[in-house]
């Protein structure tokens, strides 16, 4: 093991490097300055996941930001991933927040292109989109492994001073059921180019099309030089198939599951019993590295979820 | 061509009735093409005017007038300089280029927009207009097929699809194609589908808006 | 009884126009106070030549082509339709009733249905002249800045 030299040395990148399955999981931060709910959520998530996504004005409501969330869960013993969203900050705010970030002790940032800002409660805002998320990968791994910012400058207070670059396991969001469908996998391919170390798919329940997509991410070998974990997100009730199937974009509920939920006297401890056994199938498919455990404002569910699916407990790698 | 569209006619109306005396001013280039500011709109709104300051006691003359561009100073003429002096103040049924260039040329009267201008596009059908420009002052649409990823993308994405894009239509409103996907068709059609593994770097939007307004010299037909 | 209201009957040349002149010589009684204006066609009709007409001192227009599918132009008489649509929702604007223009559908043969039309619109006309009369008048406060 140690003859692998980290590029960030966090806790999900040592646990991938050795091979071992990752487990993570993400933690929505506050609609308010509360930092009770962080505790709260994060104390359901210790010990169960690697590091936890700390997402960032998710589906464009504003929250508290990522960064201060981030180091509030760090605080609680959690490893955080912070998303970074191109909607609301050009270059020169992202590329500070990362220094911010990395200066306080964050590790693992993953980068996303960000929901309209028309989904959500601003929706007379202006948007950014200096960049694109796979342009914004890029710029990580060049302040990562060339030290230097988008410009081109080096990171460095002055011409004598030391280079102090942020050292960052770097993500992406994959969506494998995404249109057009062969594109999917050419734009893996972009992000593992553009520097993406990870990433983590969109929530999985059409396992055959997630199954033809890994056939094509392997035939490309892309498995080989990103780690991918698969995204997982415990159904609730049959209201809620219905709408990830009729809503969502580019995600797939096929019937046999809409029929189970349909069916159950208790759809929530079907909708668990489905999400732990696409766990297991999802450990078998050759090229999945390890599970994202979307529990979408239920945090509390992921333990007994892992546990079932025997992901626990997690390994401690040093 | 500048693509405009009306403004409600409560907030011109609540400008007009300031005056005694406007001068709707039409536009004889962009918005006579997009319906929005030609001499027969111009017409109609002077009409509308007409009516609703006699039906709530206004006193307001309308005059009306039309020239063929707004955004010339050799269209604004002497008959038009003649009607604006003797207006009190103007309406511009020109796009917000043509506003901006009567008030600069009639410094002494207020020029109110009578639109709200859009965006660069096209005729889709008749009737029916859509944005097909960003003006971004470095054109890559090459790249993708003919399609402008800046002003056609929700996200203006240079390296997409987002993960939001289904069934061609893009997140933000099914009524909205996806761009990517005409991108990747279009691209597919051209036998150029492998361009698209390229990662386009960062784009310079010094040459958009976000460097300041911006001018444009040709050196050899200036006087 | 309240003075005769202004219509104007913006008449198609193929058939209301024709029904108008069949009315008159069937003897049909119709109200003198509606002038009409015969166009080749009701697609003819240019919204602004309504407007122009309230403008002028029209209390109503009717606007008056053939049945849908039986214009001489294949479809003149729809897009007349549409445009006193859009008539009416510029005449809310103007702070003016919309139902002071009407689109009505009358073929060459029915001289008594463009008498019966006429007396009724006038009718109508008449009635909302007489609401107006009595509603009070809102001043609008006109500023002084230029
Ligand atoms: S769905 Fe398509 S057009 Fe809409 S933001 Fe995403 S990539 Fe752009």
């Amino acid at each position: 093991m140690s003859v692998t030299t980290l590029k960030s040395g966090s806790m999900l990148e040592r646990v991938l490097v050795s091979g071992k399955f990752a487990v993570t999981s993400e933690l929505g931060p506050p609609k308010s300055a509360d930092v009770e709910t962080i505790k709260e959520k994060a104390a359901c998530l210790k010990g169960v996941c690697d590091a936890v996504n700390i997402t960032d004005n998710q589906t464009a409501i504003v929250r508290m930001s990522s960064i201060a969330a981030g180091v509030l869960a760090m605080r609680e013993g959690l490893e955080p991933v912070i998303q970074i969203t191109c909607r609301d900050r050009n270059r020169l705010a992202i590329q500070a927040d990362v220094l911010g970030a990395y200066a306080l002790g964050i590790r693992n940032i993953l980068c996303l292109s960000g929901d309209h800002q028309r989904f959500g409660n601003h929706p007379t805002s202006k948007n950014v989109f200096d960049m694109d998320s796979i342009q914004l990968v890029n710029v990580l791994k060049r302040m990562r492994d060339d030290k230097v910012f988008a410009c081109g400058d080096e990171i460095r207070n002055s011409k004598k001073a030391p280079l102090v670059a942020p050292e960052i396991f770097i993500g992406a969001a994959a969506n494998p059921f995404g249109d057009p469908f062969p594109f999917c996998v050419t734009r893996l391919g972009k992000k593992m180019r553009a520097g993406a170390d990870f990433v983590q798919t969109q929530c999985i329940y059409d396992m055959d099309r997630f199954r033809r997509w890994m056939e094509m991410v392997r035939d490309r070998g892309l498995h080989e030089q990103i780690y991918i974990l698969a995204g997982v997100t415990p159904l609730k009730s049959l209201r809620m198939a219905e709408h990830m199937r009729d809503n969502v974009a580019g995600l797939s509920v096929p019937d046999h599951l809409i029929e189970r939920m349909k069916s159950a006297a208790d759809p929530k401890e079907e909708g668990e019993k489905i999400a732990v056994e696409q766990m297991q199938e999802l450990r078998d498919i050759p090229g999945v590295a390890g599970i994202h455990i979307m529990a979408i404002e239920a945090e509390k569910s992921v333990a007994g979820l892992a546990e079932k699916a025997g992901l626990l407990p997690r390994p401690i790698v040093d | 061509m500048i693509v405009a569209e009306r403004k409600p006619f409560d907030e011109i109306f609540a400008n007009a009735g300031k005056h005694h005396k406007v001068l709707l001013l039409g536009c004889g280039t962009c918005v006579t093409v997009c319906m929005a500011g030609g001499q027969k709109e111009t017409g109609v709104l002077a009409s509308q005017l007409r009516l609703a300051s006699r039906e709530k006691g206004v006193d307001l003359e309308v005059t009306e007038h039309t020239i063929t561009r707004q955004c010339d100073a050799e269209f604004f003429d002497d008959t038009t300089s003649r009607l604006v002096e003797e207006s009190d103040a103007v309406i511009s049924m020109g796009c917000g280029v043509g506003v901006q260039f009567c008030s600069d040329r009639y410094p002494n009267k207020t020029v109110y927009p009578a639109l709200n201008t859009e965006f660069f596009g096209a005729t889709l059908e008749q009737g029916v207009w859509t944005e097909r420009c960003a003006g971004c002052g470095q054109c890559i649409v090459d790249k993708f097929g003919g399609i402008c990823p800046v002003a056609r993308c929700s996200k203006s994405l240079l390296n997409g699809p987002c993960g939001g894009s289904a069934d061609g239509r893009c997140e933000i409103n099914p009524d909205v194609d996806c761009a990517w996907q005409k991108i990747y068709d279009h691209m597919e059609t051209l036998g150029r589908v492998d361009e698209l593994e390229e990662i386009q770097p960062l784009k310079d939007w010094s040459h958009n808006r976000d460097g300041g307004p911006r001018t444009v010299r040709k050196e050899d037909v200036r006087l | 009884m309240s003075e005769d209201p202004n219509i104007i009957a913006f008449c198609c040349h193929y058939c209301a126009f024709t029904a108008a002149d069949l009315a008159g010589t069937m003897r049909q009684q119709y109200p003198v106070n509606v002038r009409i204006v015969r166009l080749p066609c009701t697609g003819r009709a240019e919204i602004n030549m309504v407007l122009q007409a309230f403008v002028d001192g029209a209390d109503g227009v009717l606007v008056a082509g053939c049945e849908p599918g039986s214009c001489h132009f294949i479809q003149g008489n729809l897009r007349a339709v549409k445009r006193v649509g859009q008539t009416k929702k510029l005449l809310i604007e103007a702070g003016i009733d919309p139902e002071r223009v009407e689109m009505r559908h009358i073929a060459a043969s029915q001289g008594p249905l463009f008498a019966q039309v006429s007396r009724e619109f006038t009718e109508k006309i008449r009635q909302l002249n007489e609401e107006k009369r009595m509603a009070p008048t809102v001043a609008v406060a006109q500023g002084e800045t230029t």
